[in-house]
């Protein structure tokens, strides 16, 4: 059986400093008077990973562990520094829920633009969108412009349309915890469902009872380098033990 | 890799993402014009309005000495106003998507396409009018004015190509914006929109020949107003500007592409 996704060695070197919100004018200032600096550092460090059909992973780790880079490597957002990521399939990512919606469009037409920008087509989404608007339970909102929409409604809608689509890989950054508790239910329910239908699903969550319940498998960062990937068990009580002691595993 | 290959893969990519380019130009075309008539009215009016200033004022200085002087005027001002238009929202287009593409893996180049098409259908409304004009003012149309068509895709090929170095330039730079505008601004004088050129001697006016603007203006006027089709150099000089700028830009781009998320 081949690997859905093969992560190996990736390390990616974020570049930060002044480079952001910069004008020419400053950046010239700066250069001539040396006062001009890019620092770069490993956002993600040598990791490597691989899940296969029906596995679902979760990706652990205190503020930037590297979690979010890492997916945006699986994303093919960023290309990694070092080493490779293999993504055998259709990846629908669900990074930030709000990003990509228009806040003057209706939820029909941003509905349209998001599947459309996961690479689906129109008539696709011609069959798909009843489904979806069903399965948000937004029907009353279908007309109203997406500003005047709640950040809950909008985070239904966003895992609505990437669950419905049928996406072979599922990617979700912290999804799970907005929605109230019925849609929350309902969501997990749903990812089951897509788990079961033989795809894969990788999930970042700060929810370790969550991971438990959902994941098989486990990654751990923190600092960007890779502390363990495994079963999911054995990783989590270790990661527990580390957010009260503070003592990676082997460090002591 | 070779600039067909590179060129043919892009057309593939493009075939792919057709509906991603329907959607993003639907979602520009309801923002800018808040679904509107009034919205698409007012496309048409800031360019008529241009036009009527600049007749007033100027037809006493050069009306005399340029024949069908509104047409002369209209031909400077409709391709000037295409390209700065195009030029402006290509610049922001990648950054004001910004939020999008750090988020979902979509081709970058989609946002700055898009962004051209509403400016594109602007240039056609504004065009049909220009022929209403020279209707009225009796202009005598010809086949040859199915050859403005050859400067028309230079020209969007060219703002297409200006877009993608200008919108890495804005994504990098923050004051882009501005000396963009000072640059279109003394553009615009260069471009001898109310002026004819005939004034300077010979070898200044070739001078004038290495503003792509004025290029483009000029093959419209010659169709337009002196019923000449310009030379195969003038052609090959028309196309060599589209070109070029397409090809920097396309090289900016395919270098840049994976850099612009370290900027937001």
């Amino acid at each position: 059986m081949s690997a859905i996704v093969e992560a190996k060695n990736i390390s990616v070197e974020y570049i930060t400093g002044d480079l952001r919100n910069i004008g020419l004018k400053e950046f010239v200032m700066r250069k001539f008077t040396r006062n001009y600096h890019v620092e770069s550092f490993m956002a993600v460090n040598d990791v490597s990973f691989s899940i296969f059909q029906g596995d679902m992973l979760g990706i652990i780790g205190t503020n930037g562990a590297g979690k979010s880079t890492l997916l945006k490597v699986v994303t093919q957002i960023m290309r990694p520094s070092k080493g490779y990521v293999r993504v055998n399939g259709k990846v629908a990512a669900l990074l930030e829920l709000s990003s990509g919606f228009d806040g003057e469009l209706n939820l029909k037409e941003n509905a349209y633009l998001r599947g459309a920008m996961l690479g689906y087509t129109r008539e696709f989404m011609d069959r798909k969108y009843p489904e979806i608007l069903e399965f948000s339970g937004l029907k009353d909102f279908e007309q109203r412009p997406f500003k005047q929409l709640s950040s809950g409604m909008k985070s239904r809608i966003a895992f609505s349309i990437a669950s419905m689509v049928e996406p072979e890989i599922l990617i979700l950054d912290e999804v799970l915890s907005v929605g109230d508790g019925a849609f929350r239910e309902k969501s997990e329910a749903k990812m089951r469902e897509i788990i079961r239908n033989g795809k894969a699903t990788i999930l970042v969550s700060h929810s370790i009872p969550q991971i438990r319940r959902m994941c098989n498998k486990v990654l751990w960062l923190n600092h960007g380098k890779q502390v363990a990937f495994g079963d999911a068990t054995g990783i989590c009580d270790e990661y527990e033990k580390y957010l009260k002691t503070g003592f990676l595993p082997g460090a002591e | 890799m070779s600039t067909r290959r590179f060129l043919k893969s892009k057309i593939e990519q493009l075939k792919q993402n057709r509906f991603l380019f329907e959607e993003l130009v639907k979602r520009d075309f309801t923002k800018k014009y808040k679904r509107t008539v009034l919205g698409m009215l007012w496309s048409v009016l800031g360019p008529l309005m241009t036009l009527s200033v600049m007749a007033l004022v100027f037809t006493q200085f050069f009306g005399r000495s340029i024949d069908h002087y509104i047409i002369y005027l209209f031909c400077g001002n409709l391709l000037y106003g295409y390209f700065k238009e195009s030029t402006n929202s290509g610049m922001s287009s990648l950054y004001n998507n910004a939020g999008i593409f750090s988020k979902v893996n979509v081709p970058k180049y989609m946002f700055l396409l898009s962004a051209n098409v509403s400016s594109l259908i602007n240039f056609g409304i504004n065009l049909v009018i220009l022929f209403v004009f020279c209707a009225i003012d009796g202009v005598a149309f010809t086949w040859k004015f199915v050859l403005l068509l050859y400067p028309i895709f230079c020209l969007v090929l060219f703002n297409i190509g200006m877009g993608l170095i200008l919108s890495a330039l804005f994504m990098m730079f923050r004051d882009m914006k501005y000396l963009y505008d000072i640059f279109t601004l003394l553009l615009m004088y260069l471009s001898a929109i109310f002026y004819s050129i005939d004034a300077y001697d010979i070898h200044k006016q070739y001078l004038f020949y290495l503003n792509p603007i004025y290029v483009y203006i000029r093959y419209f006027r010659k169709i337009i107003l002196d019923g000449v089709i310009p030379k195969p150099t003038f052609h090959l000089l028309a196309a060599g500007y589209a070109l070029l700028v397409l090809v920097i830009g396309g090289i900016i781009y395919k270098k840049k592409n994976y850099k612009f998320l370290y900027y937001i």
